[in-house]
């Protein structure tokens, strides 16, 4: 028998699709608009096809960026997620040291981004600032101004700085689920500290961790205030990533159709990154119904 | 909708765009897809397809446009096999 699901309620959807057109599809859809056209001001326009899309792809200097952001998003992933998990594991798991403990890991996350970026701009000057003076004393030339290195260095601290509470909380809460039988299992057992966390929180975790690399990629892919505070992309362009190349060229310059082109790639590779951790995250649960079902 | 900056090809995209996914729908309604493994490593419905198959057309364009002087309709023609491969055997 072929069975028709009732359909009938997704009607009730209407209201906010119109909502999301307003806000999101119809100005989407301008900027592939955009994209196409060399545009002068409202009345003066060419049609220049598919040359912004051209141009934007051979663009060695966005091609450096992408590969810049690639790299920037891959390092704070590998710094962060082993780091989080690990403050998860050590912080206390009830009583006023819990509070206190989850109140000082959320601090961080609390803090606007240009915010972040002043304080670590005021952090790492040589003259004021207590790491740059300090590292200055113990002989090392540090200047984030002058030295692709130490710019690099200084950002990735930044944001592991800014952002492993996140992944700290997410693996924390992920901890808090699994049940204290587990534990108990594993003491009869006579297992270690390693096999515990092997074969008993890991696999626990893999779906908060999923999760949280998911949003750290997605937010480290669209970095922009911290860097541009910091170190407004320089020294030359060594800490320039994919935004803020895009706003120098949509606001600085006013150039909307290369940009337009520049934001659509932006967008596809975005949305590919999220399909795939999205697909991968399904996946992952329906295995694991899969895999109760035959237990 | 002059703000928007139409153009004819824009408009022709979007159209045929807004087409695919009415008849999507309406194939969906006629004959509902049932979740099934083909080639691709993951078990799939057809409007799972269907969105892999957009998504590849998007990559295969810009990869023909910035990087070969092929002809954009090739790259069409290429995303649109691609496209019923996938629908058909994916």
């Amino acid at each position: 028998m072929n069975k028709v699901p009732n359909n009938r309620a997704w009607w009730l959807v209407l209201p906010m699709l119109a909502l999301v057109a307003f806000s999101a599809i119809v100005p989407l859809m301008t900027v592939v608009n955009y994209s196409v056209q060399d545009v002068f001001d409202a009345n003066t326009r060419f049609f220049t096809g598919t040359e912004w899309f051209v141009k934007m792809l051979n663009d060695p200097a966005l091609q450096a960026a992408l590969a810049r952001q690639f790299a920037f998003s891959l390092t704070i992933l590998a710094i962060q997620v082993p780091l989080g998990v690990g403050i998860a594991l050590l912080m206390p798991k009830r009583g006023w040291r819990a509070s206190l403990v989850l109140i000082l890991v959320t601090l961080p996350l609390l803090i606007p981004w240009n915010v972040v970026g002043s304080i670590w701009q005021i952090f790492t000057r040589g003259d004021i600032g207590l790491m740059g003076w300090s590292l200055r004393q113990i002989g090392y030339p540090y200047n984030i101004t002058s030295s692709p290195l130490d710019a690099w260095v200084t950002i990735v601290l930044m944001d592991v700085w800014h952002w492993t509470s996140l992944i700290a909380l997410l693996c924390y809460s992920g901890l808090q689920a699994i049940p204290e039988a587990y534990y108990q299992a594993a003491r009869i057992d006579r297992a270690s500290r390693w096999a515990v966390f092997r074969y008993i929180q890991l696999p626990k975790l893999t779906n908060v961790l999923v999760i949280g690399v998911l949003l750290r990629f997605m937010h480290s892919f669209m970095i922009y205030a911290e860097p541009f505070v910091l170190t407004g992309g320089g020294p030359g362009s060594a800490t320039t990533f994919l935004s803020q190349s895009l706003a120098i060229m949509a606001t600085a310059q006013f150039d909307v159709g290369p940009s337009a082109a520049f934001s659509l790639i932006y967008f596809l590779i975005i949305l590919l990154v999220c399909w795939v951790f999205y697909t991968a995250i399904m996946n992952l649960q329906k295995d694991r119904q899969g895999g109760a079902r035959h237990d | 909708m002059d703000w928007m900056v139409w153009t004819l090809p824009t408009a022709i995209f979007f159209g045929v765009i807004a087409l695919l996914l009415v008849v999507m729908t309406t194939w969906e309604l006629v004959s509902p897809t049932r979740e099934r493994r083909g080639f691709l490593p993951i078990s799939t419905t057809r409007g799972d397809r269907f969105f892999i198959g957009m998504l590849s057309a998007a990559y295969i364009h810009l990869a023909v446009v910035g990087f070969t002087s092929l002809s954009l309709w090739l790259a069409l023609g290429v995303s649109v096999v691609w496209m019923l491969v996938l629908l058909r055997w994916g």
